[in-house]
Order: C-alpha cells, then sequence, then structure tokens
C-alpha cells in the first residue's frame, strides 16, 4: 500500500513542481515505484519539466468524468519503468475536479505504487483543497524569502486542521552567499518560525533551471549540489538519516595559494 | 410601636447599614422597611445619610432592586450606597469564573489565524508573524511574539501583555493600538507592553517592572473580591 505526499507552498514560484519532479526521480532511482499526479488545473508544468509533455493523451480531468481508465492516463516516464506521471487538464473546466474525486483516484493508485506525489497549485483555494484532499502526507516548500515564509506559515496552519502527518519542510533556493551577508534568512531562522521538522535544503543552482528546461529534473544528473540534494531527500522521505548537506564551497588548494596571496578573500 | 422584626439598623460614621434577614418574604421585608424608614427619626435640617444595605443570603433580581430603591428614596435625606449580597445567580459565577481565569494553549498560532480566549491567556508556543491572539484579560506568551496581540479586548485598560520574547507587528491593549517601529529592529527578550495611568499609549519595560505598575496581578483573590 503506497503513501500519498502532497507538496505544496502557498505561495507561487518557489519551487513545488521542480520539488515534485525531482523527488519523483530521486525515489524513482531508488527503485521505488512512483506516481507523480499534477493538479494544477490549467496551468500544468509538471509534464514539461519531466519532458513528457508530448506523451499527453488523457489526463486527470477525463479520469474523474470517465472518458478514459486511470491506466491509459497515466504516462510511463521515458527514462525510468517504475515513474508515472497522471497529467493536469490544461483547457477543462476547473471544477471537474473535487476533493472526493481526488480521494478516488489516489485510493484507486495506492495499491500499486510505493509514493505518489502531488503537485499542489499555488493559493490556498479549491485547487489546494483538491491537492491536499487524499494526502497522508505533506511536504511544505518555502525559499529564505520573507513573503515565501510568511505563506508557508499559512499553509502549515491549514495543513495542521486536515487529517493528516505534520508537514514537513523543504527549503529551496538557498543562496549562500546572501544567507552569510545577513541579506537572506537563514534556515535555523526559517525552522524555528515555522517549528516543523526540516526534510532537506536545496541551494540555488542554475543547473536545476538549466535541467528543467531540457525536461530531464537534475536529481537524474549524478552530481550537482541540487541533485544530490534532492536525492537526499528522497533518503529521508524512506527513513534513513541523512546529514544535511553543507551549503560551504570547498575551499580547494588553489583558494588557499590565492588567498594566501591576497588575491582572492 | 411595632418592633423591628426582620431588620436590624447599625449607625456608623458612614451611615446607616441596614441588615435584612435573609429568612422572611420579601414582601414582609419591604413592608417592614417603609414602616421603619417612616418613622420619623429623621428632621429637615439634618445632612444626607448614606444607606447601606446588607441582604446577607439572599438573590434579588433587579426590579427587587429598584422597589428596594424606591421605598428608600421615597423619604428623604436617604442616599443608597450600596447593596450587597452575599450570594450570585450560578450563571453570573461561572462567566466569572471564566473571566477571572487564566486559559492555557499550547499551540502555534500561524500566519491567518486567530486565537481568541475570554479570559487571561497563556500561550506556551509562538505567535508568528501575521497571527493573532485576542484575549479580554492579559496576555502571556511564553515564546515568540511576532504576530498582533490584543489584551483587555472587551475594555480593559489595565491587561498586560507580555512575552519571553517580544517582536510583535502590533499591539493592543483596550482600545490603544501601537506598532512596531518600521526600522526593521529585533526583537526584546522578556519584556512586556501595558497603559501607564492616565496614559494614552503602550509602553514597553521589562517583564521586572510589572511587579510595580501591576501590582494586582499577583494577588487573584483579590480580583475576586473587587470583581
Amino acid at each position: 500500500m503506497g503513501e500519498a505526499i502532497v507538496i505544496t507552498s502557498g505561495k507561487g514560484g518557489v519551487g513545488k513542481t521542480t520539488t515534485t519532479a525531482n523527488l519523483g526521480t530521486s525515489l524513482a532511482l531508488l527503485d521505488k515505484k512512483v506516481c507523480l499526479i499534477d493538479t494544477d488545473i490549467g496551468l500544468r508544468n509538471l509534464d514539461v519539466i519531466m519532458g513528457l509533455e508530448n506523451r499527453i493523451i488523457y489526463d486527470i480531468v477525463d479520469v474523474l468524468e470517465k472518458r478514459c481508465k486511470i491506466s491509459q492516463a497515466l504516462i510511463k516516464d521515458k527514462r525510468f519503468d517504475c515513474l508515472y506521471l497522471l497529467p493536469a487538464a490544461q483547457t477543462s473546466d476547473k471544477s471537474a475536479l473535487t476533493p472526493e474525486g481526488m480521494v478516488e483516484i489516489i485510493d484507486e493508485l495506492k495499491p500499486d505504487y510505493d509514493y505518489i506525489l502531488i503537485d499542489c497549485p499555488a493559493g490556498i483555494e479549491q485547487g489546494y483543497k483538491n491537492a491536499v484532499a487524499g494526502a497522508d502526507k505533506a511536504i511544505v516548500v518555502t525559499t529564505p524569502e520573507k513573503s515565501s515564509v510568511r505563506d508557508a506559515d499559512r499553509i502549515i496552519g491549514l495543513l495542521e486542521q486536515e487529517d493528516i502527518e505534520p508537514p514537513h519542510l523543504v527549503v529551496n533556493r538557498i543562496r549562500n552567499h546572501m544567507v552569510k551577508s545577513g541579506d537572506m534568512l537563514d534556515v535555523d531562522e526559517i525552522v524555528q518560525v515555522l517549528s516543523i521538522d526540516l526534510l532537506g535544503i536545496v541551494a540555488d543552482d542554475d543547473d536545476v533551471i538549466k535541467a528543467s528546461n531540457h525536461g530531464e529534473p537534475v536529481a537524474f544528473q549524478p552530481n550537482t549540489k541540487a541533485s544530490i540534494a534532492y536525492r537526499n531527500i528522497a533518503r529521508r522521505i524512506l527513513g534513513e538519516s541523512v546529514p544535511l548537506l553543507s551549503l560551504e564551497k570547498k575551499e580547494t588548494f588553489i583558494d588557499k595559494v590565492k588567498k594566501a596571496f591576497g588575491i582572492q578573500k | 410601636m411595632t418592633t423591628n422584626k426582620w431588620i436590624t439598623i447599625k449607625g456608623t460614621r458612614d451611615g446607616l447599614t441596614l441588615f435584612m434577614n435573609d429568612n422572611c418574604s420579601w414582601d414582609e421585608l419591604l413592608i417592614e422597611l417603609d414602616e421603619i424608614l417612616s418613622a420619623k427619626h429623621v428632621t429637615v435640617d439634618e445632612p444626607l445619610i448614606t444607606v447601606k444595605i446588607k441582604l446577607g443570603n439572599r438573590y434579588i433580581t433587579r426590579e427587587q432592586e429598584q422597589a428596594l430603591l424606591e421605598i428608600t428614596r421615597k423619604h428623604n435625606k436617604l442616599v443608597v450606597d450600596q447593596i450587597v449580597s452575599n450570594v450570585i445567580l450560578k450563571e453570573e459565577a461561572l462567566n466569572w469564573k471564566e473571566e477571572t481565569d487564566i486559559k492555557l494553549h499550547n499551540k502555534v498560532v500561524r500566519s491567518g489565524q486567530v486565537l481568541e480566549v475570554n479570559s487571561d491567556v497563556l500561550l506556551i508556543g509562538d505567535v508568528n508573524p501575521g497571527g493573532k491572539i485576542i484575549a479580554t484579560g492579559n496576555i502571556f506568551v511564553l515564546g515568540n511574539l511576532r504576530g498582533i496581540a490584543h489584551a483587555g479586548a472587551k475594555g480593559n485598560r489595565e491587561a498586560v501583555i507580555a512575552a519571553s520574547y517580544m517582536a510583535p507587528s502590533q499591539l493592543r491593549i483596550a482600545e490603544i493600538i501601537s506598532r512596531s517601529p518600521d526600522s526593521d529592529k529585533e526583537g526584546v527578550p522578556m519584556e512586556c507592553g501595558f497603559i501607564e495611568k492616565d496614559g494614552e499609549q503602550i509602553i514597553m519595560d521589562r517583564i521586572s517592572s510589572l511587579v510595580k505598575s501591576r501590582p494586582q496581578l499577583n494577588a487573584f483573590e483579590r480580583r475576586i473580591m473587587n470583581g
């Protein structure tokens, strides 16, 4: 029996969809059977980031309105046999998706998958309620910005009213040099304000955007900072205890020499 | 002359005290009161006399109170200072208890959430930015106060707000509102806010200063007696 995890943030543009895609990929790399569900009706992105856009025939609304079977709407990933995507509808009416419908779909998928990751739309309206409806767990994504922490706080408050486990936190897009100079909130501060468990931190990395634009989640690459971060988060979801990745850039021998000569700070 | 069966009169320096028996019927009591007061022991030249009425263990309604006042007023020179009864309605007592109680909450008041309490409140947890805590009495936060706190929401200016870490976006006591300075100031540990006597704004000080400015915070029983 699988576990349904909703990935949400309240604020838009903090990296819910990227996180969903990368956690899905990381879990698939660990040989778990994973299904991704995009619930952002009208503004679907998950398929683009996964590079599966051209394979969509049916979508989640088609399933709900019984125009097709759920197995027909699921798209198999091009890299993994154990990773599937249920895309959102692009043109259908938003109101077609209901919390009851989501519960139905998730209950149908659960026996066949280890993890079902639900990509939640921004906001706290109907779309959010739909996405949360069938979930057992929640991951809240935030960035080290005041406004996004505020919205995360709001979302955590709403999640506490739902019948799910206490949410976990992913802090995305950390720019270490800005944290150091005090221009960005640091992770400890965010965790203290939100007072929930930290699941992982992801550095702001150009590779993430690059990879997304190529339709291949960054987690698929073996050794960028972000991919390691996502893989670590996936391992923590599986229950392993993995230490947090240091955001510090390693000082190489050349750097040390440069520093000694006062060329580089 | 009739003997006073139900009412005992005692003269004190502050005026008269009437002790009403609490076993007789109400009507009998009123008749006797009328009789006693009609007996002319007051002359026109005397100054006003204040009267204190002690009802013992008798509960009277508003109408009964009015009747009592009317009879006393009929007779010149008498002013009813207070009517004291040892008993109150259960309903009033429960309200009283609730309002003087201190309610414990153990949670984080997050952005968009409001915690409303009809008494004093002790919050074990934070009030996050965008969150709001409202109490008719005092507010004590054992945690970070970063949101809005409104003490004495029904107009009690004596109410105070205290927090282990004070960095609120707004403090409100009764109808007075103050906000944090625009310069993004760090919060202060162990601070409290209150309205100084006759003051028109909320003053921030160390928690230890409350002993001086609000000594009655210690004495719960006294607050009960004073209502």
